[in-house]
């Protein structure tokens, strides 16, 4: 492999597992932070205070900076089949802390999920477009 | 309502990360990650049309999708956004000219499949 396109890809990689686990674990905290019944504007100020929610409004932003940076070099079209596998880490997730049985049908679902992200991930380059540097 | 709040929700999404693609690129590659050098990157990108819109796009598109869920359950709302993936990966060819191949098309048709049966 051309030694440029070896660095493009390791960078891609590296970025693309903090753009996934800052979104998963940004939901996942939010969720556990979040009440049901927030009635006034006041209350989704007041909740922002809470540690969990803050922890994952401010995982939620580095998800999106690390997402900005993904896309300075790598395509569109890569970057979301292959970010994709957050939808498997979330299924597994309920399995793990809420106890949840996976269905033969998840279970499917799953399986074609990372068959997607492995296609494009492993057989396809993240960049087709020549970018300018910066 | 519901089909209203999922076009809008899906119109604004698709809008919003084909902005930031298109802000990013114009931006170029981020080489420097060193904690000033990601500062003024930042600064720059701040000012930076597509960036601003893309965040606009977003915010329009997280808040009508938490009008969607107060009104539809998880498992009807995640499936049908999963229509993004088509949209983008459409917008991604004609608007910012990227090269989909056949495995790219093929990814991401398997993963809208995945998507819509990991969450139903």
């Amino acid at each position: 492999m051309h030694p440029e396109s070896a660095r493009l890809r390791l960078k891609t990689w590296l970025c693309a597992v903090l753009v996934v686990l800052s979104n998963v674990a940004g939901n996942f905290f939010l969720k556990r932070g979040m009440t049901a019944d927030l009635s006034s504007p006041l209350e989704y100020i007041a909740v922002l205070f809470r540690p969990w929610v803050a922890a994952g409004v401010l995982l939620l932003i580095l998800w999106m900076l690390a997402r900005m940076a993904l896309l300075s070099w790598a395509d569109l079209s890569y970057v979301l089949p292959v970010t994709a596998i957050g939808y498997v880490l979330v299924a597994l997730e309920g399995v793990w802390f809420l106890g949840e049985r996976i269905t033969t049908r998840r279970w499917t679902g799953i399986a074609l999920i990372v068959a997607g992200v492995a296609l494009v991930g492993g057989a396809t380059e993240p960049q087709t477009v020549p970018r300018s540097r910066a | 309502m519901k089909w209203l709040l999922i076009a809008i929700s899906v119109a604004a999404t698709a809008a919003g990360e084909v902005l930031q693609a298109l802000g990013m690129r114009h931006h170029g590659e981020i080489r420097d990650f060193r904690p000033g050098a990601l500062g003024r990157a930042l600064a720059v990108l701040a000012r930076n049309r597509f960036v601003i819109g893309s965040v606009a796009a977003m915010a329009v598109s997280f808040f009508s999708f938490l009008k969607l869920l107060s009104i539809a359950e998880l498992s009807f709302a995640v499936p049908a956004t999963a229509i993004t993936y088509v949209l983008e990966t459409l917008l991604a060819r004609y608007v910012l000219k990227e090269h989909v191949n056949w495995l790219r098309w093929a990814g991401a048709s398997l993963v809208i499949c995945g998507v819509i049966l990991v969450s139903v």
